[in-house]
């Protein structure tokens, strides 16, 4: 018993899983961040440069793209609402694996309406 | 009952003192409490980012015409109100600190030699510190209505030219 190759508690878990997305989905949206910060910097620059720049955020190819940030996004929310609640609530250490169903929960009830109004916008709705 | 362990459970590196190869990492009583406000950090400003980029997502991508929207003109008339200025302007500063502090705990992470976070860290430091002060410059120096440029690609509130 409580073999690390064979996982312990937290290893190979929930809890493992849910803080690897969380790392994965935050190094993901820092980057995007300084990307966006730069794309939006060019409305000093002239409003040609940031409405070239801003057409292709408008293809098809970076609306799905825009789809996985916002997916990205949306999960290290509520996540990231869990590790406190993990933190500062009482019951929230006991409760983790529930917390996280009602992450995933949560996730779903927003992507679905998101998804169906950015993607009829993105393929021309 | 204690469990064995297979693996040795490392020092935290945000605070690994090593001094010609040798690791002095004795506890101290002036130990600095940074770690546990940038902890506390990371809570406190995760909720209000929840908050502000919601709605800026919902605003942005939601509303109206979506995505297709968002165009010089676009900008010039969320800019025009302070309430986005400010909204953005405290967006930029709170996504930026939080996601620099999580950077720099994933290089404490991952980075084994002492030599290689430090450079890491400079590195993620002068970039944070460039897209703050850049996206800050931004707002508060954006012209909506500029001089000589095409009307039809300003906001609706711009004079003719």
């Amino acid at each position: 018993m409580a073999n690390s190759s064979r996982g312990t508690l937290y290893r190979g878990q929930y809890g493992m899983w849910s803080w690897v997305a969380h790392r994965i989905t935050g190094v993901a949206i820092f980057f995007f961040l300084l990307v966006h910060v730069l794309d939006t910097a060019l409305v000093r620059v002239s409003p040609e440069a940031y409405n070239a720049v801003m057409a292709t955020y408008k293809n098809p190819v970076m609306g799905l793209g825009e789809a996985g940030l916002v997916a990205a996004i949306v999960y290290h929310a509520f996540n990231g609402l869990r590790i406190i609640l993990i933190d500062f609530w009482k019951g929230g250490t006991k409760n983790q694996k529930g917390l996280l169903w009602g992450v995933i929960a949560l996730w779903v009830i927003v992507m679905i309406p998101f998804l169906i109004r950015h993607l009829s916008h993105v393929f021309g709705g | 009952m204690s469990t064995p362990l297979k693996t040795k459970i490392q020092v935290p590196r945000s605070r690994d003192l090593e001094v010609d190869g040798v690791k002095y990492n004795r506890a101290s009583s002036s130990r600095s409490s940074f770690e546990m406000f940038a902890w506390l950090f990371m809570r406190m400003s995760g909720v209000v980012l929840v908050v502000l980029v919601f709605g800026h997502l919902f605003v942005n991508l939601m509303v109206g015409e979506g995505v297709h929207a968002i165009d010089f003109g676009f900008v010039g008339g969320k800019w025009a109100n302070p309430f986005w200025q400010v909204w953005d302007l405290l967006l930029l500063w709170l996504a930026m600190l939080h996601g620099t502090n999580g950077i720099r705990t994933i290089i404490d992470d991952y980075a084994g030699r002492s030599t290689t976070r430090f450079w890491l860290k400079v590195l993620l430091f002068v970039a944070s510190a460039f897209v703050i002060l850049l996206g800050t410059m931004v707002i508060f120096t954006f012209e909506p209505c500029p001089a000589g440029a095409d009307p039809s690609l300003l906001a609706s509130f711009c004079p003719a030219q």
